[in-house]
């Protein structure tokens, strides 16, 4: 059963060939057997998974079942799911049972799709690699001596390690896309307002959103027509008519228009994934687009403006998290002050911690205009090259990361390497744009190689159908790591 | 060396919307702790601000009352800083970019009128309350009062003394009571008061440095605040010390103001735009349509009232002191049968004030309902009732309720106005009082007074006296 898609597993229950209690009994059975060594589940329950497996099985009995009633997803543990651990891979968070559901959760819940378990993730999604969670790393199953990306590392090897046929991720400045190269599966992250942010923990408001990570485009474009919709709870959901996302996946791509980002291909972008982009493009040329070439010239910008604008969001979003209300607090405290600085030194980790401390600084007053200001300016110039560039294209075109899956502590040490890995998924999040990473191909060592797809604003359908069309014409979706 | 003192106050408003400013709990006051703040205002994770459209409403009635400027893009932001019962770490208020700017109120202080200028009103959420003193050796929070709206408003340094900023404060409350935007309950905290105070030499341009007094909850303590304040800065300098730029507050037992903190351990809020919430945009329908709703203004009242009415400007502001006393008014006098609107004040600013002061009640609250006061005094018009047997009505209404025609008749009190009958009571008083009677006629004019006063008491007083004056020297002539 492992290495379905969503599509497969629906016609399953469909056809009645299986029933939701199966799959999940099936799905929950590997993750016992092999999360051990991936560490990619921070929180598995398998009584809350059967409950609503067999209400899934109810459901369709009674006639009652939606298109994916019974497929059983994982979540990021950064949604809060209503008597669920929620920790959002911090220790500050270690002993928080969510008493409410996040939106995705619950349309989730409605669309009568059980939860597999809450997926590990770097801390607060603060990382590249999925190494600062404080419930240790998570291995990527190509290579278990390699990170699986992050921040959401786990939801990446677990839908690639067939733990999960799909799961939920988040994507603050390539979280979904990043790690989805890094494991060969394919993520979306969508429009900024498609999703709405209710009940998902804050890193950075204006750049989070929340998207889904699977095997396939076309399990991306269903799982999207679950997630998306208008939540009055978000002031920045987006009011639209509901869209069905898989509507243009049979296209045929003729006449399309793919732009491709000087800035995208120049010496950053070597051997294995330049090759492997490059084939991709000659692959969409046989398909009927044509390419042409585009400038995003304040991209290189990006990561800076972003390594201020999150950071400082990031620094009030986690205030919250003081040792009053709930999750941790440090145990022996002479005041309040005390009791503060404790519980936040033990309770967050460094990478956290150090983004706070720049966070704090880059909005402190005689700073603020020099840093944030300008950052936000930065931030609409990269808005107005995206713009720019769909005058002359309809999707842009380039690598989801700079390198393959890098080794366990390669980078743990050099934050600076460590942002680098988002360099070509930054900017997507600074604009609001959707993007989506598949697999396009592996490196000498045999890692998968992520290819990105950026579309203007609402264009998701447009998108799958752009990398559906790339999966009918290649197969690089379907390899699976060695052992899974 | 003369000085001037100068101040400014910051109010915070307790707007009256049902629920708070960005979750969908209750406002409602006085419930058991924590019972009234749901997700978003304890902050658990990943919840988010929606903000209540009631709140910018009432904001937008705000400026309109005072002519103010309202920005038709604001934005909130985030003010950040530690607090327990701060549940998110930040406030969520607006900074750079309020709804309100601009704008003037109107104060009277003795027979001075004087313009205070409004620098600007900003919405924001209230925090939670630290109890000290329920639990020993810990603090409970309690969040109910988490997210409640506020309207904060600022005022120019435009006051000059403690008379005339607590008539700003009361012009205020008056206004904002007025449009409904608060209650204006200062014992439950709805209407709070700061006041910024420096003193400099008289005639000197640039201000002297200031001390915040904080969270004054009623005018009185703001006048004590302020004396207080301004008599020890003028000390201090005096003494050759320099003011140093505070926050203090006002101990109401010992009737002084002692330092909370400086300027040098002041918070550095890292304001900024608050990503959770876009801004907010003020459509002009909207606008128009709070205006349309709006209720006439005191001051409008007070031009219609000395204009229309011919009333004086003192009456006309002491019957607009609030919104309900101008409505009662009003009522009564649109319910006269006579058009007297003189009559109609003179009663409700006596009788009735004298009355609803001493039993401590508002006047919305007021046994005597306003037709039935116009019913009284047309009573009175129609010569039915003398003051006196008015007065005598009244109280009969007021402590035992029922309408003014019934007690006339239960009690007697009607007017005698049959010239035969008074006439007659006159000739036995005449009779009875021979010695007055020869004393008149010497001239005594004291002697025809104590005749008319023998014949109001044979009355009950029940004659009209200027009847009884006009009969008596009639009789004694004749």
């Amino acid at each position: 059963m492992s290495q379905q898609t969503i599509k497969n597993l629906a016609d399953l229950l469909a056809s009645g060939k299986t029933s939701s209690v199966e799959l999940c009994q099936d799905y929950l059975a590997r993750i016992g057997a092999r999360n051990p060594e991936l560490n990619a589940f921070i929180t598995v329950d398998p009584d809350k998974t059967l409950a609503e497996a067999r209400a899934a099985d109810a459901a369709r009995a009674a006639g009652s079942a939606g298109p994916l009633t019974g497929v059983p997803v994982a979540h990021k543990d950064i949604f809060c799911a209503e008597g669920w651990l929620t920790t959002c891979g911090s220790r500050m968070l270690h002993n928080f049972v969510s008493p409410y559901d996040a939106h995705v959760i619950s349309q989730f819940k409605a669309a009568g799709m059980p939860t597999l378990g809450k997926t590990n993730m770097d801390e607060f999604a603060m990382g590249s690699s999925n190494e600062t969670s404080h419930f240790g790393a998570v291995k990527n199953p190509w290579d278990v001596a390699r990170v699986p990306g992050g921040s959401s590392g786990g939801s990446a090897a677990c839908v690639a390690a067939g733990l999960a046929p799909a799961a939920t991720g988040t994507d603050t400045g390539g979280s979904i896309r990043q790690p989805a190269a890094l494991t060969g599966i394919t993520g979306l992250k969508p429009t900024y307002g498609v999703v709405s942010r209710y009940g998902m923990i804050a890193f950075a408001s204006s750049l989070d959103q929340a998207g889904p990570m699977a095997r396939t485009a076309e399990d991306c474009a269903l799982l999207l027509n679950v997630m998306a919709g208008f939540d009055e709870r978000d002031s920045t959901s987006l009011e639209r008519e509901n869209e069905d996302y898989a509507r243009d996946l049979a296209k045929p791509l003729n006449g399309l228009r793919i732009g491709l980002p000087k800035e995208f291909f120049g010496a950053g972008l070597t051997g294995d994934t330049a090759q492997a982009v490059q084939a991709a493009i000659n692959e969409f040329r046989k398909l009927g687009a044509t390419t042409v070439e585009v400038s995003l010239p304040n991209s290189g910008l990006s990561v800076a403006a972003y390594y201020v604008i999150a950071p400082a969001e990031a620094s009030s979003n986690l205030s919250r998290f003081d040792g009053v209300r709930y999750g941790y607090r440090t145990k022996d405290y002479t005041d309040l002050t005390d009791m503060y600085e404790k519980t936040r030194a033990e309770g967050f980790g460094a990478e956290v911690k150090r983004r706070i401390l720049i966070g704090t600084y880059v909005l402190s007053h005689g700073y603020y205009d020099a840093y944030y200001i300008q950052a936000q300016k930065l931030r609409r110039l990269i808005a107005q090259d995206f713009a720019k560039a769909y005058e002359q294209c309809d999707v842009i075109l380039g690598p989801t990361a700079p390198t393959t899956a890098f080794k366990l502590g390669e980078k743990a040490d050099d934050p600076v390497q460590m942002y680098l890995s988002d360099i070509y998924t930054i900017a997507v999040n600074l604009a609001g744009l959707p993007g989506i990473s598949m697999p396009c191909g592996f490196d000498a060592q045999g890692l998968p190689i992520g290819l990105q797809l950026i579309g203007d604003y609402f264009a998701e359908a447009r998108m799958l159908n752009v990398a559906h069309q790339y999966q009918l014409a290649t197969d690089w979706h379907q390899r699976t790591p060695g052992g899974y | 060396m003369q000085w001037e003192t100068v101040i400014g106050l910051e109010v915070h408003t307790q707007l009256t919307t049902q629920s708070k400013i960005f979750s969908g709990a209750s406002t409602a006051f006085g419930a058991e702790p924590n019972r009234q703040a749901c997700g978003v205002d304890i902050a658990l994770p990943g919840v988010l601000p929606v903000l209540n459209k009631g709140a910018v409403e009432r904001a937008i009635r705000f400026g309109l009352a005072i002519g103010a400027r309202l920005n038709r893009v604001n934005v909130f932001a985030r003010k950040n800083y530690f607090y327990p019962d701060l549940p998110k770490g930040y406030q969520i208020s607006q900074f750079e970019l309020p709804i309100v700017e601009g704008g003037t109120l109107t104060i009277q202080v003795g027979d001075q009128e004087k313009t205070v200028r409004i620098t600007r009103a900003h919405l924001e959420e209230d925090a939670g309350k630290s109890l000290h003193e329920d639990f020993h050796g810990m603090t409970g929070i309690d969040l109910n009062r988490a997210g409640t709206p506020l309207l904060e408003i600022v005022s120019e340094p435009d006051m000059r003394s403690a008379k005339e900023a607590v008539a700003y404060a009361k012009a205020l409350h008056t206004l904002v009571t007025w449009i409904g935007t608060c209650d204006g309950n200062m014992q439950e905290g709805s209407f709070r008061v700061d006041a910024n105070v420096s003193v400099r030499p008289k005639g000197q341009q640039e201000f002297g440095t200031r001390r915040e007094i904080k969270n004054l909850n009623s005018f009185r303590f703001l006048e004590q605040a302020i004396d207080y304040e301004v008599r020890w800065q003028i000390a201090q300098i005096e003494d050759g010390h320099k003011i140093q730029q505070a926050t203090v507050l006002f101990d109401a037992d010992t009737g002084e103001t002692r330092m909370m903190r400086t300027k040098e351990d002041a918070h550095d809020y890292r304001y900024f735009p608050d990503p959770d919430l876009l801004p907010v945009k003020l459509e002009e329908d909207w606008i128009e349509q709070v205006k349309a709703a709006m209720p006439e203004l005191p001051q409008a009242k007070q031009a219609r009232y000395t204009g229309e009415f011919g009333l004086s400007a003192y009456d006309a502001a002491t019957l607009t002191a609030s919104r309900a006393m101008a409505d009662y008014f009003e009522a009564v006098a649109a319910a006269l049968a006579k058009a007297d609107a003189k009559l109609a004040a003179n009663w409700v600013m006596g009788e009735l004030s004298a009355a609803l002061n001493k039993a401590e009640l508002d006047i919305a609250m007021s046994p005597i309902p306003a037709e039935r006061l116009a019913r009284l005094l047309g009573r009175i018009q129609d010569g039915t009732l003398s003051g006196k047997l008015a007065r005598q009505v009244f109280d009969i209404m007021w402590t035992e309720g029922g309408e003014p025609d019934v007690i006339i008749e239960a009690k007697g009190l009607r007017q005698m106005s049959d010239n035969g009958e008074i006439e007659r009571i006159i000739d036995e008083v005449l009779a009875a009082n021979p010695k007055s009677v020869e004393e008149f006629r010497a001239g005594k004019e004291k002697a025809f007074n104590a005749l008319v006063g023998q014949v109001m008491k044979a009355t009950k007083g029940k004659a009209n006296p200027a009847q009884v004056n006009e009969l008596l020297r009639a009789r004694l002539a004749g």
